[in-house]
């Protein structure tokens, strides 16, 4: 039997155990430190880097060429512009070749009309420029954060009944919010460009996340519901017994989880070098992490710390100082 | 809990699954061979390429064009694209004048009809109607009148509107080369003179009564007759809001009292007359009908158009070129590959961590695999679903998600071993428990699924929809795939008897139970407080476990 069985065995009587919950100022200290990084750096660096798709930019067209290829444009706008200026190059009927940029100035626009043509073969009349609008525009923009807001007022709503508490809907909330902020820092802090296949990603991290925090919780709220007065373990016991119940669980589905990406982001890369795919396997394997960790060490302490004042909780766990047994006693959800 | 009645479940499970691919298989069977579909999925347009159509506004002399008109175009376009099926369209200005549409695959007509068409609707009441003319005169003569013979017109029905000016437009207008360039741009104050779509009839017609900015929704389908039978015609059937009911009932009650000509209203579309039915009823429910010579698609698409509002201006079509992809299939092949090789890997993490139960998620995840891909091949044939790259992205990350499931299966499995069950009787307990985790985490995705797609347009509508599947396979997979499999070889030796290579080796995960009635003293040695207090939750646990153990006891027996 692997390591991992062994552990779990231990993990599941108790016999191992981690304290998640009661450490728990470290973990919110060490998540507010990840999650203000992420912020200030992103600031301090001038904030996101939004690509054409959000703010429009340039586009150049080469009619006709002698060659048709995509590369000749990207290593001429790189040459301009500088590397990772992140050019979107596409053959346009057969013929020609588009080349999309950021927005540039009037000397750099005239300047990579002058060089595409020496690149491509072509008199400079041959590359015309004009500027783009987004294609993601405002209203998706709109759209997209009026469908979340809706979406995570209805899943705290759905999450507060299901687990009967709407304590385990804010810990889950806290720990979704962890999760963004990270993943989107990954984003600011390396200075990469935000592309709709970015944005997607983050609503790909912000599914995973809560979807990892339910599965736990259902642990916690199965065994603090059995766990009435006459438990031997506190409220806070209870929780983290039910954390490390799941550990193993947690470690193999992050794994599994993390593997397909992690091959994309490693290999993916070494194939392709930088680019959108990149950029998206490595915003999902953090985003999976961070949303692992932030169930375990963020959103189960934290609905600790929002119960366990409250007299029911605070009940349990009490024969260990007075052995009243009340039968039928008010289970705590 | 009969041990036959089990197995016979499972089997039907089984047999269940098998019917859902037999289904997804015959239906994308059925697209290919019947409706030109495809065995394999659709790609956007970021991985594949496609079309690029620019859009000019079609101007009439001296207009200009804002930004906020183009920015409110393409919002408009973009809706229209996207209630075609979910392709996921790029649209975009160029230069401060020009729309730029890019959309997956070759445009039809009617796809390009969809775009660029205004779809401004206006109901107005019809003044004087007659056969178009053939040859119209060049000019008619407009008779000197003094200005004082001008009546205020007392209502939008009213033929005082009729000045010589527009009369004589009205004697020349010729239908079969109607300009329609300014006609949606026209003053919605003043009379209109056009034509009916088809060219044969020329109208003269009161200002604007009801515009279709006063439109809540649309809908097409067959329009009923009086009977309530179907006639056989497709009509648009329209939703006002509240001005829009009100205007609408006071114009059908003055209309139905006039006579002739006068007792028509006249529904123009971007300048034309689609029809001009006579009014019979003041309509108080704000729900009119239009009907004309419509197809179900052409039905469907201007019900589309309705919804979403008119375009502020009217376009034509510039340029359309094919266009390739700006990531490219060099991009998604080796996204394939690495994503592949993961796979491997995740396959080599199971058979570790679970030995020979790894292969059941190994099959699972297969079934899992072939299933999605079905499934999107088959919503790409019938809805116009696309794969983007993000779209690859969300698939790949549902690997972990659909393995989770089964992780979380097996976890519970184990948990009941641990506590001295026997294997079969461990597997109906976990999936007791494991189901309601597992339903209660994919509805929370299935609700985000839900709300995106209804909600946000573009490519967060295509997220929305990859993880509704990938959600909806989980599911079905877990209980009608992985569960089945898990009762199935519960009942091996191999399994049952817990062999060192089946994963479920009682004894690896330290079960405190052996054999039918014999309990081995927990091995925790108590040593300090916390441990003992563990200790004692675990005893308490167990008993509680042997409860519901004795109470399942009936059922081992006749095993």
């Amino acid at each position: 039997m692997s390591m991992l069985t062994r552990f779990g065995n231990g993990l599941y009587t108790g016999e191992k155990s981690f304290d998640f919950v009661g450490k728990r100022m470290v973990w919110y200290l060490l998540g507010a430190a990840l999650v203000l990084a992420a912020i200030v750096i992103t600031t301090l660096r001038g904030g996101f880097v939004f690509g054409i798709e959000f703010r429009g930019g340039s586009e150049f067209r080469v009619s006709q060429p002698a060659q048709v290829v995509e590369q000749t444009a990207i290593d001429t706008v790189n040459e301009v512009v500088g590397i990772g200026s992140n050019p979107r190059v596409s053959i346009v009927g057969g013929d020609s070749v588009r080349v999309q940029t950021e927005q540039l100035t009037t000397e750099d626009t005239e300047l990579i009309r002058q060089e595409l043509a020496q690149s491509y073969d072509v008199p400079v009349n041959q590359v015309t420029s004009s500027f783009i609008g987004a294609t993601w525009g405002q209203d998706i923009t709109n759209q997209a954060l009026r469908a979340l807001a809706v979406f995570l007022v209805l899943v705290s709503a759905v999450m507060a009944f299901y687990f009967r508490t709407w304590k385990m809907s804010l810990a889950a909330m806290t720990a979704l919010l962890h999760d963004l902020v990270i993943t989107a820092g990954i984003y600011g802090v390396l200075g990469f460009e935000i592309t709709p296949a970015a944005v997607i990603g983050f609503l790909t991290i912000l599914g995973y996340s809560l979807y990892d925090t339910v599965v736990v919780f259902d642990k916690v709220r199965e065994n603090t519901s059995q766990d009435g007065e006459e438990s031997s373990r506190t409220f806070a016991e209870s929780v983290n017994l039910a954390v490390n119940q799941t550990l193993v669980r947690s470690i193999n589905t992050s794994v599994v989880a993390v593997l397909p990406v992690a091959a994309i982001l490693f290999i993916g890369s070494l194939l392709l070098g930088a680019g959108t795919l990149r950029d998206i396997a490595l915003a999902l394997f953090i985003g999976v992490l961070a949303g692992t960790y932030s169930t375990i060490f963020i959103a189960a302490p934290m609905y600790v710390h929002l119960r366990e004042n409250e007299p029911e909780a605070q009940k349990q766990g009490r024969r260990r100082e007075a052995a009243v047994v009340k039968p039928n006693s008010g289970a705590v959800r | 809990m009969a041990a036959s009645n089990v197995v016979s479940r499972a089997t039907r499970a089984l047999i269940w699954l098998v019917v859902i691919f037999a289904l997804l298989v015959g239906g994308n069977a059925f697209a290919v061979f019947g409706q030109g579909g495809s065995w394999v999925p659709k790609l956007a347009l970021d991985l594949q390429g496609g079309t690029q159509i620019i859009l000019e506004p079609r101007l009439a002399e001296g207009q200009t064009v804002s930004e906020e008109q183009l920015n409110q175009a393409v919002s408009i376009i973009r809706q229209r694209v996207d209630a075609s099926g979910v392709a996921e369209a790029q649209v975009s200005t160029q230069g401060g004048q020009n729309i730029v549409v890019g959309i997956p695959g070759e445009p039809d007509q009617a796809t390009l009809e969809r775009i660029r068409s205004s779809a401004k609707l206006e109901f107005r009441p019809v003044l004087i109607t007659g056969a178009a003319l053939a040859e119209p005169p060049e000019e008619a003569e407009i008779p000197d009148t003094e200005q004082s013979d001008f009546v205020e017109p007392q209502s939008p029905s009213d033929l005082a509107w009729i000045t010589p000016e527009i009369d004589a437009e009205y004697q020349t207008i010729n239908c079969f080369e109607l300009d329609t360039r300014g006609a949606n741009v026209a003053d919605p104050t003043i009379p209109l003179v056009t034509c009916s779509q088809d060219g044969l009839s020329r109208f003269i017609l009161g200002p604007v009564e009801v515009g279709g900015e006063s439109i809540e929704d649309a809908s097409s389908g067959l329009v009923p007759g009086p009977s309530g039978a179907s006639t056989g015609e497709w009509g648009v059937f329209i939703d006002f809001d509240e001005a829009g009911t009100e205007s609408f009932r006071q114009v059908t009650e003055r209309l139905i009292t006039l006579p002739g000509a006068q007792n028509q209203f006249a529904i123009v579309l971007d300048g034309r007359v689609i029809s001009a039915p006579r009014t019979l009823a003041a309509i108080t429910d704000g729900n009119p009908q239009i009907s004309g010579s419509f197809t179900q698609e052409s039905a469907a698409v201007l019900a589309d158009q309705l919804k979403f509002g008119a375009l502020p201006i009217g376009f034509q079509v510039q340029s359309s070129e094919t266009i390739t992809a700006t990531l490219g299939l060099s991009q998604l092949q080796s996204g394939l590959i690495a994503g592949l090789i993961g796979l491997i890997l995740v396959v080599v993490y199971s058979l570790f961590q679970y030995r020979l139960l790894g292969l059941v998620t190994v099959f699972s995840l297969t079934t899992a695999f072939v299933l999605s891909y079905f499934l999107i091949t088959y919503l790409s044939n019938a809805q116009g679903y696309r794969l983007s790259l993000a779209g690859v992205a969300g698939l790949i990350v549902a690997i972990g998600i659909t393995a989770d499931s089964f992780i979380v299966f097996f976890e519970r499995i184990r948990d009941e071993l641990r506590d001295g069950r026997m294997l079969d009787s461990a597997i109906q307990a976990a999936w007791k428990r494991a189901f309601r985790t597992i339903l209660a985490s994919d509805a929370v995705s299935f609700i985000a699924a839900v709300v995106l797609y209804l909600l946000a347009v573009g490519n967060v509508r295509g997220f929305a929809f990859t993880l509704g599947v990938t959600t909806i396979v989980d599911l079905i997979i877990v209980t009608l795939f992985t569960y089945p499999i898990m009762v199935l070889l519960g009942r091996t030796q191999f399994f049952s008897s817990g062999h060192p290579l089946s994963g479920l080796d009682p004894k690896a995960l330290g079960a405190v139970y052996r054999g039918r009635a014999r309990f081995r003293e927990p091995v925790t040695a108590d040593k300090t407080a916390v441990q003992k207090s563990r200790g004692e939750a675990k005893r308490r646990q167990t008993i509680a476990e042997r409860k519901a153990a004795e109470a399942n006891a009936p059922s081992e027996v006749s095993n």
